[in-house]
């Protein structure tokens, strides 16, 4: 897969990094002293920050299946007994395609970054697997985990504490290359030169301290430490988030045109919609450590399926709606999150959700395909206004309409918790499998 | 929080016994041999080597110390050697548990010595305690809320003044003018409350336990203008102002409440080195306290009274920090566990 | 006859060792009974120290504020500070963003509300919490009588949040200023908080200031909407004419800025290039020309050297910006539409 990735993209003697076309790195966000000449040549600066598109084609460089993530909650006692566990993540699996971005949205909790983590091996999965490039890294030791650290790298929320105050921008963003060796030593100078170009900064500012720089430029620093080690995926976690409006905007268009440029998939976790919409090309949401539904950006926020996610989209408030007096009817979702340590039966969002019924509380839901590129797991899965009265699930799974055992069905086999789609997927209209 | 108290009890036997056996191994690791100097200058070889027998000295360290563990739990009986206990029955001291030690340069018991010098150094600790716990925090809050004016500059600079000079000079000035040459108060002495009452007592406390609040008072005064600075910043206090309390009650109920919190360790901690720390002012004022103890022992290789007064110390500071915990879980709601 | 609040080239400033920070700089706007205002503007703009001024909680030995706020003709920053502190939390409340922080972590949930009524009120503790309760309830918090006497840290964010509403309402103030209420929530609970805010405005007429960052947020509360910049307001106008014909390029850069979870997907997010001003020393003309991408459409060198006033915009009344730009709606239709919203363009 690594032919996949432009050539400029190679060592560092390699003069020809690309740093033309749509890149940001015309001065436009410099540092504040030279505005003046900032937005003389923002105003020329090629807009090409194109929003990424879904290649149907593209190979897949990470698979997640079934992965699960239990943090052990310990008693008070004098012998601290484990009492329970935090289901953090529960069964989580996708696929992403090499050079695209999957986006992981939810609410405070369900276990994004727990999900980003494992994928970065800083956890080690309580179960299920991980295979990135071909290769299971579910397991692999803290040894092999060193050259996995080049290929799968992380972008954190927090950019004023992520970067260490006591080390300067040279030294933060060129010390995975001396930990690796990729470079001999006299070029790691001009090579995070190079990158601090890449993402904006002025390379003057080399020797300088992460708290002489505002929080976007903080960002860009660790973006570029990111990129330092050339890696195949980056996890992005809450990349914008502390960032304010207009220096969220600049981030995300940098983060697009480093993809673009480079050829990285992006795992994007991020809680805002519409920042995930506007960057990826596929969305999962997640609640309480599940999937609840996954697809296209199209399907998914035009015609979600599942309540949660429906229930999610109608709460963002929308400033084209109401700026022309219009608004939105809101479905009002009841309390607060329950507990992953203790989640409810059945269907996870059974407690605040308003279709719950009795199969609900009994059977777990499927993430069942249900369209092209599209899974949901509900029950009562269907365009908002068009759920149906009976669950759809309930012969797949072998129950009859409340939930219990139907001792006559046979339960399809083929409703799984597999990673990505497969050819032929459940219409919801005609109640069969149907195809392409 | 009972189970987190047992918990953290073990925790601190534990590290008694090290600190014990620490204490031992350094004792033997220095330079001087302590037979020679417990028996005198003019000893023998043969004289020091019988005192080593009689202190124990002689066994490997090791042994020293479990025997010294035994002590502590069932008691002890000296001296060690049984060929000397059955040669002479009527100089056997019973040193009933938990037995510290017997020290041969005061010939008793350690037990007996700490006995006599705890009362002082506890009456001591607690007189100064009170005195700069309460003019530390009047002070300090009475720095922060006239921040920046003469009357805050004034506090602060006085407080750096009694910080910067050595606890020797104060005690003898207090001693030499205050008590002799102006004879504002009586020349103080350690009255035991069942002697003299509670008047006497505390009068023999005043000018020591000032000695020691003035030294303490000036931190305590700094930290404590801080702390009440420090949460005059939060945005729980402009909540509260935006109550409209009256900036009385917001400094009382909600700024002090929070200031004070971190004061609850500091206090704990240097009461419990206080115990055995007042050397300078034992000395100065001539109370036979701990710290005094300590600094005769170290100077006459008395070990059984080093490790004894280790142990006891140690056990304050570990007891001082269950206590400074418990405190902080009844005063913050948030680390109220279990 | 004027407006019940009424607020004329407030100015809160703050004299530092490095100089003076004109936190706020004259500014001025009107507000009704009933009607809310937001204010928007990116972090450091001087949103919520001009709301503190408001309430005159800048002590005098930190911060010169001036200029004139009007409460129904009363002019607070001219009366005792005994008297304001008895309109404080009373007439005029506020609540704060980041309920965890905004409460005292070592006193009940109960104790805090309740004591913002007995304040104002001479009743026993008893009474006090007994309001309490009915305030928690009132605002959807489940067992209201149970969960009184819990402290902060054992509710969520979005319960909090909640407590901080019962607070500020309940001694019925005619104006509630919300510094950024949602900020740190969920979209589901930011939902669930502005409908109960909307709810209780409703109830009890107040006059509502809504400030935030999120223009989502401006867009589902405000009937009016303010701009601010470095300390100043850039832009001023009913929330719809601001949504739909803003003619100032910091609005612009503001609205072109956010993605929209509806809009088309092929719209470019266009950040504002650089960063805030310092406040310490603003740039000459307009604060925004630094980062102006229109600036060379004004003739000469105004933008650099002279700062625009505060005039009215060049489609409806009431409309207030602070540009040099003579022709603004039509530089917003032609340049900045078409990249935020191409759809739109299709559409007019
Ligand atoms: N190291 C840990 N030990 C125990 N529990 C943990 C740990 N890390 C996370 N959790 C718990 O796992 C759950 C998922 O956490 P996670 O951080 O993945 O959520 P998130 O979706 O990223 O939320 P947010 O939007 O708030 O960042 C939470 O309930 C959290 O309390
Ligand atoms: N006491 C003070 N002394 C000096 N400067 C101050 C003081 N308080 C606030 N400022 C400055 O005033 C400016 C405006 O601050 P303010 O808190 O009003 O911003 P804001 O618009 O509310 O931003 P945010 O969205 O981050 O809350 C900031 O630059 C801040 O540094
Ligand atoms: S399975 Fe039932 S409870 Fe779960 S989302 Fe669907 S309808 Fe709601
Ligand atoms: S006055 Fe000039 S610099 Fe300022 S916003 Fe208008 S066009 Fe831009
Ligand atoms: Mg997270
Ligand atoms: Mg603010």
């Amino acid at each position: 897969m690594s032919n996949q990735r432009p050539d400029g993209f190679g060592m560092p003697n390699d003069n020809q990094l690309p740093v033309t076309g749509g890149m940001p790195n015309e001065d436009a966000f410099g540092i504040g002293e030279n505005a003046e000449d900032d937005a003389a040549s923002f105003v020329e600066a090629e807009r090409a920050h194109a929003a990424s598109v879904f290649r149907p084609d593209a190979e897949t460089i990470l698979e997640v299946r079934d992965l699960r993530m239990y943090f052990p909650v310990k008693s008070a006692g004098i012998v601290r007994r484990t009492i329970g566990h935090v289901q953090a993540v529960d069964g989580v699996s996708f696929q992403l395609p090499a050079g695209g971005s999957l986006g992981l949205v939810g609410e405070s909790g369900c276990g994004k970054s727990t999900t980003g983590r494992l994928i970065t091996r800083l956890y080690e999965p309580t179960g299920g697997s991980i295979v990135f490039d071909g290769k299971d890294i579910t397991k692999t030791s803290a040894r092999g985990l060193k050259p996995l650290r080049r290929e799968i790298q992380m972008i954190f929320q927090d950019p004023y504490t992520s970067l260490n105050p006591r080390h300067t921008v040279g030294s933060i963003v060129g010390a995975p290359l001396a930990i690796h060796h990729v470079v001999p030593k006299n070029k790691i100078l001009p090579r995070v030169q190079e990158l601090l170009e890449i993402v904006g900064l002025n390379p003057e500012h080399y020797n300088r301290y992460p708290h002489e720089f505002s929080g976007g430029q903080r960002q860009r620093i660790g973006i570029a430490r990111a990129l330092t080690l050339q890696p195949k995926v980056l996890v992005a976690d809450e990349p914008v988030s502390a960032l304010d409006v207009s220096i969220q905007a600049q981030v995300i268009n940098l983060l697009q045109d480093v993809q673009n440029e480079f050829g990285i998939s992006f795992l994007f976790v991020a809680h805002d919609l519409a920042v995930v919409r506007h960057f990826c090309p596929e969305v999962a949401v997640m609640y309480l450590g599940k999937i609840v539904e996954i697809a296209d950006r199209e399907t998914l926020y035009n015609r979600p399926n599942h309540p949660y996610t429906q229930a999610l989209l109608s709460a963002v408030p929308d400033i084209k709606q109401a700026s022309v007096g219009g608004r939105r009817e809101r479905i009002r979702l009841q309390g607060d999150v329950p507990s992953p340590i203790n989640p409810p039966s059945g269907c996870r969002f059974r407690t605040r959700c308003p279709l719950a019924q009795e199969i609900c509380a009994r059977v777990e839901p499927p993430l069942l395909q249900v369209g092209k590129r599209h899974k949901v797991a509900c029950h009562f899965a269907g365009e908002l206004g068009h759920h149906p009265d009976r669950p759809v699930t309930a012969s797949l799974l072998g129950v009859d309409d409340s939930g219990t055992p139907n001792p006559g069905a046979t339960p399809s086999a083929e409703v799984g918790n597999e990673p990505g789609f497969s050819d032929t997927w459940f219409d919801l209209e005609r109640k069969t499998m149907a195809s392409a | 929080m009972f189970a987190y108290v047992i918990r953290r009890l073990f925790i601190g036997a534990i590290l008694l016994l090290v600190m014990s056996l620490v204490t031992f191994v350094l004792f033997f690791a220095s330079p001087v041999d302590p037979g020679r100097y417990a028996c005198g200058k003019n000893c023998s070889p043969a004289q020091i080597k019988q005192t080593n027998k009689a202190l124990g000295y002689d066994k490997p360290v090791i042994e020293q110390w479990t025997d010294f563990l035994r002590g502590v739990v069932v008691g002890r009986e000296y001296p060690d050697d049984p060929e000397l206990r059955a040669a002479a029955p009527q100089l056997v001291t019973e040193c009933p548990a938990p037995c510290l030690g017997y020290s041969v340069v005061n010939t008793s018991t350690v037990n007996a010595e700490i006995k006599e010098a705890f009362p002082i150094s506890l009456s001591l600790a607690l007189a100064a305690l009170l005195m700069w716990v309460s003019g530390g925090v009047l002070f300090g809050v009475i720095a922060a809320v006239r921040k920046g004016t003469i009357i805050d500059r004034g506090i602060v600079a006085l407080s750096l003044v009694f910080y910067a000079f050595p606890a020797f000079f104060i005690g003898i000035f207090l001693l030499k003018f205050v008590a002799i040459k102006w004879e504002l108060v009586p020349p103080p002495t350690y009255t035991p409350i069942a002697e003299g009452g509670i008047g006497l007592w505390l009068q023999g406390l005043l000018l020591p336990g000032l000695t020691l609040a003035l030294l303490y008072m000036a931190g305590y005064v700094r930290m404590t203008r801080a702390f009440v600075l420090e949460s005059m910043t939060e945005d729980y206090i402009r909540t509260a102002r935006a109550k409209g309390l009256k900036s009385r009650r917001v400094l009382v109920k909600h700024s002090m409440r929070a200031a004070l919190t971190p004061l609850v360790t500091l206090v704990g901690l240097d009461f419990a080195g206080l115990m055995g720390g007042a050397i300078i002012t034992e000395t100065v004022f001539n109370y036979n306290g701990l710290g005094k103890l300590a600094v005769e022992a170290n100077q006459t290789y008395d070990l059984p009274t080093i490790i004894g007064l280790v142990l006891l110390l140690g056990t304050f500071v570990i007891i001082a920090n269950i206590i400074v915990d418990v405190l902080y879980a009844v005063i913050d709601p948030r680390v109220r566990v279990g | 006859m004027s407006s019940f609040l009424s607020v004329r080239d407030l100015k809160v400033h703050f004299p530092t060792v490095d100089g003076i920070v004109k936190a706020t700089d004259g500014l001025s706007f009107d507000l009704e009974r009933g009607e809310t205002l937001g204010i928007v503007g990116e972090s450091g703009s001087g949103k919520s120290v001009s709301s503190s001024a408001i309430l005159g909680l800048h002590r005098k030995t930190s911060a010169v504020v001036s200029g004139e706020i009007l409460l129904e003709g009363t002019d607070l920053l001219k009366i005792s500070d005994e008297d304001m502190r008895r309109r404080r939390g009373k007439e005029v409340a506020m609540i704060f963003q980041d309920p965890l922080s905004a409460m005292h972590p070592y006193y009940t949930v109960g104790n805090q509300i309740g004591e913002a009524y007995r304040v104002h009120h001479d009743v026993s503790k008893k009474a006090a919490r007994a309001r309490a309760v009915e305030m928690l309830d009132r605002v959807g918090i489940p067992q209201p009588d149970r969960r009184v006497d819990d402290y902060p840290h054992q509710f969520s964010g979005g319960m909090r949040q909640r407590a901080m509403i019962a607070m500020g309402l309940i001694n019925n103030p005619s104006l509630l200023i919300a510094d950024e209420p949602t900020t740190a929530l969920d979209v589901t609970v930011q939902a669930q908080i502005l409908d109960l805010l909307q709810d209780l405005q409703r109830e009890f007429e107040s006059a509502v200031i809504i400030i935030t960052h999120d223009l989502g947020v401006v867009a589902e509360m405000a009937d009016d909407v303010l701009v601010m910049y470095a300390g100043r307001c850039v832009e001023y106008g009913t929330t719809k004419e601001i949504l739909t014909h803003p003619e100032m390029p910091y609005t612009w850069g503001l609205l072109s800025s956010v993605p929209d979870v509806l809009g088309d997907t092929s719209a470019q997010l266009v950040p504002i290039p650089g960063n805030p001003p310092s406040l310490l020393s603003p740039p000459p003309g307009c604060m925004f020309h630094p980062r102006c991408a229109h600036r060379d459409k004004v003739p000469g060198d105004l933008c650099r050297t002279v700062l625009p006033d505060l005039v009215p915009g060049t489609r409806t009344e009431g409309h207030l910006k602070r540009c040099h730009l003579t022709d603004p709606d039509a530089v917003y239709e032609r340049e900045v539409l078409p990249e935020i919203a191409p759809d739109l363009v299709e559409e007019r």
